[in-house]
């Protein structure tokens, strides 16, 4: 039988199974903790931090933390809240993303978490950096101006895709995501059916020609908020 | 494809075994022989190790000291650290460019030599400096400028330059450095004399359980200022998994105002060779890596130097000390100007020839570290101490010190004072005391620290310093009554701005917004509810941020916002009703009113 853990989360007592980590033993349980450079498949990278939960009173993000016996994980509590909309804000200005005009609205993660925490408008000022866009591939686009800098399309590239066709380059606020050329994603050996095309949360890769196959309205999160998948385990439940 | 470019290429590779690992000496020795790493170098490199070429250039871009622009033979690095600009730099940087007739980023138009700042390079207490190539001139004048400027124009060669040899090891053959130790103070510990040697035949008289015992009983704390216990760290090591393990030796020290690892390596390496051997010895480790700041580059040759003599005398090798099965060696890993890499996973990332990116934690180094394996990473001056508590026991060395925090701290004091330099102290000392032992009068603040630290206050002198109180990496600048703090802690954020790396939101984006908002107060625009959003903003970056950079970084503003408050408050606009205006409303119409010729007929 394998080893199970007991712990709680807001309260909640969870068991999971040992060598999970918080994200994953929180899933299973129907409880949603908001979450952007995570997914499923992937390493967790544990960049944003909008999942950073207080672990025995200590901040750690839950996408890279294991589940540990007996601890107490708080994670919506209003300072956690609070420093969530921080962080979301700080994607925002640090972007120039136009949600009205994006193909990527209604199926964003960063509109939806946006949503999700109550944020109508960031209250840190843009910083409108000047980001560049890359359509030299026939079937992909890239747009930096809505990178989040997730690492998503670096690992499914690397560990999926077996190809490396990402990565970031510079630090800093010169960070970006550079492709495996001297510039153009069409130089690449990258091809639409990669599992790297498909995982950005934001509209930063988008495949060409399908932006409005779905229209605006009947997209991923125009119907419910993020997260709901996962809170409808919770419900089913109880 | 450039045929001389290609030879280089696989010739450096092949001195590194190919090995994707070792891509950080490939890159920094690429960039001394040809000026920079090319697009062409890169492609070069990825095929030669097996790499994607993206990898190469992700390491490239991360580096300051590394470029994909060719540079001059000739690098000039001014220092433009808080303390250099307290003593002049300023000045140094304008008579640097009026005299090569370029500004800061360019390089001449013959392409020979390049112009740049450079954060703090470790001199504070011989302020101004720089780095010209690997060498390091200090106590800077405009005149000194200008002579190293035509010096330079004579022949590119930096080592030509005539200079005053400075004291000890800084005048050693391999060397010849105009640097000066400025050992102001020595204590019981890593300053008095031992006997070379002493500490490593003690340790290999025990058993390697017996060693981490001992080290746990002298209560020993990190010295690199987060003061995790040492014997715990070693513990955890030994007790993990994995044939192989790794002892690391943290010397980039790029907390800026601190320089003391960089005379310990000159003077104190012997000290601490033997604490790696020792550690290796107590963890089951038979390798060791010294990673050594890009900017200390002009001890390196000394240094392999003495690690040859070492191995001559049977104390790194085969059999140390005739001890059966204990082979153990230390190699140098150069790193190429990254602040973060002194965080001990961003430093295992750059040993591995990686981004300077700090690692998820857990799993901890010390279970799953360099390469994978279980990795002891300590600071110079712990693994010095080591040494001393292998030679003398532990009981001598609690016996120093207060009762919670055992030993001496060396302390690297620079700024307004008579007398900057490296002071052993016991811990406990009286921050009043220290201020007249380093002769600074008339002190406004102090920063005790670095930046990473905090700023204190003269109704804050009577406090200690130990791990209890303020604790500290060692790194003390004092700032004089004449000093215009904010401008200071506004100088302080550039630093973090320039020196983060980007991994995690809210370091990467958090500072960038504290400064904005602390130059909209010191420019005088600033508003009673900006005070609060600092505080608001700085926890934030402390609470989520992935690594002790972010979750520091803030410090400069909320330990003056704390203890320096007057100083905002004194500079935010006065309300005139119960609005508080966010904007300037005049210079927001100044575009359209030029537009419209006229002035706005409501304001």
């Amino acid at each position: 039988m394998e080893k199970t853990v007991k712990f709680t989360i807001d309260g909640v007592e969870i068991t999971a199974k040992a060598g999970q980590t918080i994200m994953q033993a929180a899933d299973e349980a129907g409880i949603y903790i908001p979450r952007l450079c995570y997914m499923n498949e992937l390493k967790p990278h544990g960049s944003c931090r909008v999942c950073t939960v207080m672990v025995n009173g200590n901040p750690q993000a839950a996408c890279t933390q294991p589940v540990a016996e007996g601890t107490v994980v708080k994670s919506e509590t209003e300072k956690i809240q609070a420093s969530r909309r921080d962080i979301v804000d700080m994607l925002f200005v640090e972007g120039n993303h136009f949600c009205m005009v994006c193909e990527k609205s209604g199926n964003c993660e960063l509109q939806a978490m946006a949503y999700r925490l109550g944020i109508c408008a960031p209250k840190y000022p843009y910083l409108f950096p000047k980001l560049d866009v890359d359509g030299s591939h026939p079937d992909i686009f890239i747009d930096r101006n809505r990178c989040i800098l997730c690492g998503r399309c670096v690992e499914a590239s690397q560990d999926i895709d077996g190809k490396g066709v990402f990565e970031f380059v510079g630090r800093g606020q010169e960070k970006r995501v550079a492709v495996n050329a001297e510039a153009k994603l069409a130089d690449t050996n990258m091809e639409v059916t990669d599992k790297a095309a498909d995982v950005c949360p934001v509209g930063a890769i988008i495949k060409k020609r399908v932006g409005f196959a779905v229209p605006v309205g009947e997209r991923l999160y125009d119907k419910e908020p993020i997260g709901s998948d996962i809170e409808r385990k919770k419900n089913g439940k109880t | 494809m450039d045929n001389k470019l290609e030879q280089a290429v696989k010739q450096i590779c092949d001195e590194c075994g190919n090995d994707r690992t070792r891509i950080m000496d490939i890159v920094i020795a690429l960039q001394k022989s040809q000026g920079c790493v090319s697009s062409q170098a890169m492609d070069l490199i990825a095929k030669q190790v097996n790499a994607h070429r993206v990898e190469v250039e992700g390491v490239v871009s991360f580096y300051a000291f590394l470029s994909k622009d060719p540079k001059g033979k000739v690098v000039i690095r001014v220092c433009t650290d808080v303390v250099d600009r307290m003593k002049g730099v300023n000045e140094v940087g304008q008579a640097f460019q009026a005299e090569l007739g370029i500004g800061l980023g360019e390089t001449t138009e013959d392409g020979n030599i390049t112009l740049e700042h450079t954060p703090c390079i470790g001199m504070c207490d011989q302020a101004p400096a720089a780095l010209i190539n690997d060498e390091v001139f200090t106590n800077l004048s405009e005149d000194k400028a200008k002579a190293i400027v035509q010096a330079l124009k004579k022949d590119a060669d930096p080592k030509k330059i005539s200079i005053e040899l400075g004291d000890g090891n800084n005048a050693n053959e391999l060397v010849k450095s105009e640097v000066k130790n400025n050992i102001c103070k020595k204590g019981e510990i890593i300053f008095a004399d031992n006997e070379s040697g002493a500490g490593l035949k003690k340790a290999l008289e025990l058993a390697p359980a017996d060693v981490i015992k001992e080290i746990k009983e002298s209560k020993l704390r990190g010295r690199g200022g987060a003061g995790f216990p040492t014997g715990l760290k070693w513990d955890f090591a030994s007790k993990a998994e994995g044939d192989q393990k790794y002892v690391l030796c943290n010397a980039d020290e790029g907390e800026p105002g601190t320089f003391k690892d960089r005379v310990l390596l000159t003077e104190r390496y012997d000290l601490l060779f033997e604490g790696m051997t020792i550690t290796g010895y107590a963890i089951g480790a038979n390798a060791g890596v010294i990673y050594l700041r890009g900017e200390y580059a002009y001890l390196r040759a000394f240094l392999e130097n003495k690690l040859v003599e070492r191995r001559d005398k049977n104390l790194l090798g085969k059999n140390v000390l005739g001890k059966d099965g204990f082979d153990f060696d230390i190699r140098i890993q150069m790193g190429a100007g990254a602040y973060v890499c002194g965080e001990e996973t961003a430093l295992i990332s750059s040993c591995e020839g990686m981004r300077g990116d700090p690692k998820n934690r857990p799993p901890f180094p010390a279970q799953k570290g360099y390469l994978g394996c279980p990795t002891v990473v300590n600071n110079v001056e712990t693994l010095s101490i080591v040494t001393r508590i292998m030679e003398k026991g532990a009981a001598w060395f609690t016996g120093i010190g207060t009762e919670a925090s055992a030993g001496t701290k060396i302390l690297s004091i620079s700024g307004d004072c008579e007398a900057p330099g490296v002071y052993e102290f016991p811990i406990g000392i009286k921050i009043e005391d220290l201020l007249k032992e380093v002769k600074a009068e008339n002190a406004q603040a102090v920063l005790i620290g670095g930046p990473a630290g905090q700023i204190i206050s003269a109704t804050e002198f009577n406090r200690y310093i130990c791990f209890d109180d303020l604790a500290t990496g060692g790194a003390i600048v004092i700032f004089g009554a004449q000093r215009n703090i904010l401008e200071i802690v506004n100088e302080y954020m550039d630093f973090f701005i320039e020196e983060n790396c980007g991994y995690c939101t809210p370091c990467r984006v958090g500072n960038v917004l504290l400064k904005q908002r602390l130059e909209k107060i010191i420019s005088g625009k600033g508003e009673k509810a900006d005070l609060d959003y600092l505080q608001d903003l700085g926890d934030s970056v402390i609470l989520t941020s992935r690594c002790g950079l972010g979750q520091t970084s803030p410090n400069p503003i909320l330990t003056t916002l704390k203890n320096f408050r007057s100083l905002y408050e004194g500079l935010i606009k006065v309300e005139k009703d119960i609005m508080e205006p966010t904007f300037d409303v005049k210079a927001a119409l100044n575009d359209a009113e030029t537009v419209a010729e006229r002035q706005s007929v409501i304001y």
